[in-house]
């Protein structure tokens, strides 16, 4: 089943997430406020079927980690076995056929969705970190933070010249952290074919930040 | 890298034990790291190490896969999925948006905090903790409390490495821990 980032064509809004009553229950906050709308990027078929789910398993958490911020909740996500299934099976559909050998995946929630997609690929995984966590010898780039900047580093010998690699994070926001993360990547070789978020806050157009690398994500978000 | 002597070595575990890199005096001198990123490099012994942990875990009603940041979310989610298990993050402070319960505990100098979210554990579920390596048990040891606190039942503790001199085992109030391999 393709699906292709690129015409994205079809929207479909959905109403405010809600519980699917077989689903175990998400507790509620005293201070929860409704959810903004999340719209599912509709394709084929069956795939609106799993999109539904998955958007409607992902908590919108107003204020954090700041006043004005609405901060995607992917961890109500993963208390959904079948959601997480289908999140993780809709990126090796998209990707197993196309000989990639490594995945990259930005620290931390990087690391929750790209594990599960390497192995069912067959690819390397490759976590890409803060400062002074990799234990070898790495290789570092800086990125722009709202308020200064920040530093990613990857392991020296990791991967080779020529391979083919996506870069996984949850969500892809001003683009900054996934354009140091290709960045990294061709620095020291490698091809990446593309960049595969959860969540897109398109409002913030980090796509534009890419340099014309494609982004595929299943969700967008106001 | 030597396997425990009470068990069989699963003729997968060599090559497990062979990806897995020390880089010495790290964090700080005299320290031997233990580094798994290099057997995920490479994909059979990832694979490999995944299907030790789901082989055990399958068809024991274990509905909570723990796993303790970071190193704990590469290995957890893909034991999760393959068990119909949930996720749960358990994470260093102010990293989580909701409300949380948190849960102190002693490091070599001072203290750190593990946090997890409030809700996503419903008492009588059975749990797994999973995280790379243990060593002193301190870590382990405050996954545990926030799970037992939120009135699940830890069943286990599963880890890739164990370092058995500094007996973090002992740390787990006899809770037991299932390791692949034990490094001195």
């Amino acid at each position: 089943m393709q699906l292709s980032c690129s015409t994205l064509r079809q929207f479909f809004f959905l109403r405010p997430p809600r519980l699917p009553s077989s689903s175990p229950p998400l507790f509620l906050t005293p201070r929860r406020r409704l959810p903004s709308v999340v719209r599912a990027m509709a394709s084929v078929g069956s795939d609106d079927r799993r999109l539904s789910r998955i958007a409607s398993t992902i908590r919108v958490i107003h204020d954090f980690p700041k006043p004005g911020i609405k901060f995607q909740d992917i961890t109500t996500l993963l208390l959904d076995p079948e959601a997480f299934r289908h999140t993780i099976d809709m990126f090796v559909e998209r990707y197993k056929d196309k000989k990639i050998s490594v995945v990259a995946g930005v620290e931390a929630r990087g690391f929750i969705f790209g594990p599960p997609i390497s192995l069912a690929i067959g690819a390397k995984f490759v976590p890409l970190r803060k400062p002074k966590k990799l234990p070898g010898e790495v290789i570092a780039e800086e990125y722009s933070l709202e308020y200064g900047t920040g530093i990613m580093e990857m392991h020296v010998g990791a991967v080779h010249p020529g391979e083919r690699a996506l870069v996984i994070d949850d969500l892809v926001a001003t683009g900054g952290t996934l354009a140091a993360a290709i960045r990294l990547l061709e620095r020291v070789g490698a091809e990446v074919v593309e960049c595969a978020c959860v969540i897109e806050l398109p409002e913030l157009k980090g796509r534009e930040r890419l340099n014309g690398k494609p982004v595929f994500v299943l969700i967008e978000a106001d | 890298m030597a396997v425990p002597e009470d068990k069989e070595q699963d003729p997968r575990i060599p090559r497990i034990a062979s990806s897995i890199r020390v880089v010495p005096d790290f964090p700080k001198k005299g320290i031997m790291f233990q580094d798994i990123t290099t057997l995920l490099l490479d994909p059979k012994a990832f694979k490999d190490t995944v299907d030790l942990f789901v082989e055990r875990y399958t068809g024991r009603d274990i509905s909570v896969v723990a796993g303790v940041e970071a190193r704990g979310f590469i290995f957890g989610p893909p034991i999760a999925l393959a068990i119909g298990a949930k996720f749960i993050p358990l994470r260093k402070p102010r990293k989580l948006p909701g409300e949380v319960i948190s849960e102190n505990y002693v490091l070599e100098y001072g203290t750190d905090c593990l946090e997890m979210h409030i809700g996503a554990v419903q008492p009588g579920e059975r749990a797994l903790v999973v995280d790379d390596l243990i060593a002193t048990g301190g870590t382990l040891c405050a996954a545990m409390s926030l799970l037992e606190r939120a009135g699940a039942e830890v069943v286990e503790c599963a880890c890739v490495i164990e370092l058995p001199e500094l007996k973090g085992r002992e740390r787990l109030n006899g809770k037991p821990l299932f390791i692949l391999m034990e490094s001195h």
